[in-house]
């Protein structure tokens, strides 16, 4: 039921809002403005940067010193690649465990998400070695399959939120229907479960592309994704403020524009369904 | 042809034994209704004829031919499910088509079947919308059309009316029996409602914690219910039992007797008690009657929608002694 | 409730999932143990012995644990403080009908995408950086002393970075919870007399108390975790005012190449995190059986 709300407290509430919601956007805007500016105008007072004029020269600066698209490629190949194996491992599993609960079904999803809260720091060394031993070291491959492992639990546990959506009634359907198992999953489940599986898509791929613990430290030129590449930024050269802008700008516009469409499916993903 | 035999069937759940051992032929052609009260195994029953449950043991046969490690695709069995089971993002015409494509019938032939499903059940307009737009009904008559074009040696309805509105049962109700007389095909229909088992059945069978209680046609069952808990799940409003010294009178350890063969009268009769609460429905009025001296429950008495009674008036009452149900000590037929 | 051939493909389908994340889960866990009773540094292959307990004495003995455990508890504190109230501020401010909801909601939310390295680089040069940082600018613009917040306050601008990233976190979910409130309870609370803060406090805190809670559980993990946020501000320092937990065992191992005394910390942050993880994990196991 809509409240009654007076027109003046909807002002001042819509004042205050977007007040506090431009404060947190604020980095991200600056770096935007940044991005569009020259080396020497970047690092002057804001008032002089604002009104300082308009240029696309570190966006191709950031291209040719650094190869800027190669780090982007490394970027799109990881995140996609780990999530679409992570999927494809899932989805039967996910499904196994919605419409064919055993008794332990519970105790094997409480495992998996326990996988996820190992600190990586513990395993750090291990996984070093080994992939320094299998020349894992600094190649797309490897982090690959990082990534699928680290984040299998979540897209196990979110295809199974959402498939257990389905009534299963649906289904037996199918099977009375005379549909095997294979075409069950393909013309019955999949179709039902598509925005589900859209969504899971989207979270993992936006936690892949972020992650920063093992992109930092598995990889070192070759394979570096964005974030690897931005932490070049870290000891700084002469001025660099627009070229960081400008790298960061590409860094993160995709995954936040995909980051908004995925908000809902967001809460529900990072809380394994202990919030809807 | 649709001729189902449960031979000794049992299922547990675990340690939980849900359907001791149990024998059931179902004949061709029949109209069969499974009632009882809910947890009483129907639907599992009907779940272990779909194939969609192993049995623990015993044997299913499905004309003659042991069906009972067959999968639920080829057993030839159609079933309607409680929530219609449509599939959401085909449209009607696909989820009739659905099961005719699985079986490879070709496209001339499926468009043929659809067609006349589609007029027999008054879909024809609504062949190309999703599920989603339809209403309660007309989903329920898809759910039925995508079993008829099957053409199945049996059908299973599982509470397939329960979600509908009181007025769109009774009409869903009298749908499904005509379709059963023109089909003249084997029903199997699962509900927990007697008066659906009473309206619909050729053969009715009772079941109670995995048991079957008793097995027979709505009249015989309503004639000559062979046990208490018969006696009391079949016929509305409910049978009175009356046990104590009345039913001593009558040498057994409980008697029934229907409301609707007590009579009445404010003058005199043999037992007498209060009215509490009058049911008017018009045509008839069930009384229920307190202080009347055999027992705590109150006494349920149809009596004429004409006749002037009115809380706490005074009433007299006498059974029809050749419609009387005597039970013995263990609740069966004396 | 199902066959037992469908039980049997059930097995097969969710076996590659198991099978994968027992061995990712296995062999690293038992290699970092291993590790840990073994004096092993990669500088010096070929001289591994076992020491027993060594590396962990030395580990847990090191000034530099002692400041590191603090500098967690505090990073992983302060932020769960700041997020916690303010996500639960923000909440209540983006529940109330307002024009332009979803776009705040877009700008509000944004942070949260931000990869950690660039949100901790464009807060440590652009915002933070003594000279031509935004809050220099502004302290000048006021007549006031740049403050170096890096080298004067490592660990509270470490705090305010991660913060702004895990903030929209908190605030999502506790805006979800809200708006999952049955809005008839609150009426019916005000039909029974309850006024404003009343109704907050006696029938929206208790809703909001499990959302509450999954948020400071979830960060947790995330936050003992933190460390792209150091590695590329301070590294640590200055000296190790800055260094949690996973920095300094990432230090031990791959800086000094200290693979015993690495390991040793690994076991020590595992255990940590699993005190943490057994609560979270319990409220997840109760959610699912509701």
């Amino acid at each position: 039921m809509a409240r009654k709300v007076t027109t003046r407290r909807k002002a001042v509430v819509t004042v205050l809002a977007w007040l506090v919601g431009l404060a947190i956007f604020f980095p991200i805007l600056w770096i935007v403005i940044l991005s569009f500016k020259s080396e020497g105008d970047a690092i002057k007072t804001p008032f002089e940067v604002i009104f300082s004029s308009w240029t696309f020269e570190s966006y191709a600066t950031v291209q040719e010193r650094s190869n800027y698209f190669r780090h982007f490629l490394n970027s799109v190949v990881i995140s996609l690649g780990s999530t679409v194996i992570g999927l494809v491992i899932a989805i039967p599993a996910a499904w196994a465990m919605a419409f064919v609960p055993g008794r332990r079904t519970k105790d094997v999803l409480m495992w998996m998400l326990s996988t996820k809260m190992l600190p990586p720091v513990g395993v750090l060394v291990p996984i070093y070695l080994i992939f320094r031993n299998l020349g894992l070291l600094d190649t797309r491959l490897g982090l690959v399959i990082v990534l699928t492992l680290i984040n299998l639990p979540i897209i196990v546990w979110m295809l199974y939120t959402y498939f257990k959506e389905i009534p299963g009634e649906i289904l037996e359907a199918a099977r009375m229907d005379g549909a095997s198992l294979k075409n069950e999953l393909i013309h019955v489940l999949t179709p039902m479960a598509v925005p589900g599986i859209a969504s899971t898509l989207l979270l993992n791929i936006i936690l892949a592309w972020n992650e920063a613990f093992w992109t930092l430290n598995l990889t070192a030129a070759k394979a570096a994704p964005l974030t690897a590449f931005i932490a070049s930024y870290s000891s700084p050269e002469g001025l660099f403020y627009a070229k960081l802008s400008a790298a960061s700008t590409m860094a993160i516009a995709p995954i936040l524009i995909m980051g908004w469409f995925s908000q809902k499916q967001l809460v529900r993903g990072l809380t394994f369904g202990a919030v809807k | 042809m649709g001729r189902i035999t449960l031979d000794k069937v049992t299922k547990s759940f675990g340690d939980v034994n849900v359907i001791p051992p149990l024998d059931l032929t179902i004949n061709d052609g029949e109209f069969v209704v499974f009632v009882g009260p809910s947890g009483c195994g129907k639907s599992t029953l009907l779940r272990l004829i779909a194939g969609l449950e192993d049995v623990t043991s015993g044997q299913i046969r499905i004309d003659g031919e042991d069906a009972t490690d067959m999968p639920p695709a080829k057993r030839g069995l159609a079933m309607v499910f409680q929530s219609y089971a449509l599939y959401p993002h085909m449209s009607v015409r696909k989820n009739i088509a659905f099961p005719m494509k699985m079986a490879g019938v070709p496209q001339d032939e499926q468009k043929r079947r659809i067609e006349a499903a589609a007029k027999s059940l008054n879909l024809t307009d609504y062949l190309d919308r999703r599920p989603g737009q339809l209403s309660g009904g007309q989903r329920q008559r898809v759910a039925i059309g995508r079993a008829i074009v099957r053409e199945p040696s049996a059908f299973l309805f599982d509470e397939p009316l329960s979600n509908l509105d009181a007025a769109l049962r009774v009409n869903m109700r009298l749908e499904i029996s005509e379709l059963h007389n023109a089909l003249k095909t084997t029903m199997i229909y699962v509900t927990h409602d007697q008066v659906e088992a009473m309206t619909m059945a050729d053969k009715i069978v009772v079941l109670r914690a995995g048991n079957i209680e008793q097995v027979g046609s709505p009249l015989e069952l309503y004639h000559t219910p062979q046990n208490e808990f018969v006696a009391g799940f079949i016929g509305s409003p409910k049978m009175n039992l009356i046990r104590g010294a009345e039913a001593d009178k009558h040498g057994v350890a409980t008697i029934g007797i229907r409301p609707e063969h007590l009579a009445a009268s404010t003058e005199s009769g043999l037992w007498q008690g209060t009215v509490g609460v009058a049911e008017h429905l018009g045509s008839d009025t069930f009384l229920h009657v307190h202080d009347h001296g055999l027992g705590s429950e109150p006494l349920t008495v149809r009596v004429d929608g004409e006749m002037p009674v009115r809380h706490g008036d005074r009433i007299f009452l006498t059974p029809d002694e050749s419609k009387l149900h005597r039970f013995d000590m263990q609740g069966l037929r004396a | 409730m199902a066959t037992k051939a469908s039980r049997a493909a059930a097995r097969l389908m969710i076996s590659p999932a198991v099978l994968l994340l027992l061995g990712w889960m296995i062999v690293p866990l038992s290699m970092t143990l291993y590790f840990s009773f073994l004096r092993y540094n990669l500088l010096m292959p070929g001289m591994e012995e076992f020491t027993g307990w060594t590396n962990y004495r030395f580990f847990l003995t090191d000034p530099a644990f002692t400041a590191a455990l603090w500098n967690t508890l505090l990073l992983v504190g302060g932020v769960l403080l700041i997020t916690t109230v303010g996500g639960t501020l923000l909440a209540l401010l983006m529940d109330q009908p307002f024009w332009g909801q979803g776009i705040v909601r877009i700008l509000v939310i944004a942070p949260f995408f931000v990869m950690p390295t660039v949100s901790a680089l464009v807060w440590k040069n652009m915002f933070m950086n003594p000279v031509n940082g935004l809050f220099a600018h502004l302290a000048k613009f006021f007549g006031l002393q740049p403050y170096d917040f890096l080298a004067q306050a490592p660990l509270g601008s470490i705090i305010f970075i991660v913060s702004w990233q895990w903030l929209p976190f908190a605030t999502l979910i506790l805006l979800t919870a809200l708006q999952s409130l049955d809005q008839e309870q609150l009426e019916a609370a005000e039909m029974d007399g309850a006024g404003p803060l009343s109704r907050f406090f006696y029938i929206m805190v208790p809703h909001l108390a499990r959302a509450i809670t999954v948020v400071i559980l979830i960060q947790t993990i995330f936050l003992l975790s933190v460390f792209a946020e150091i590695l590329v501000t301070t590294n640590g320092g200055p000296g190790v005012a800055s260094t949690n937990l996973t920095y300094l065992i990432y230090m031990q191992s791959l800086l000094q190449f200290d693979v015993g005394g690495g390991s040793a910390g690994g076991v020590v942050a595992i255990i940590l995190a699993n005190i943490v993880a057994i609560f979270l994990m319990r409220m997840i196991g109760k959610n699912l059986e509701a």
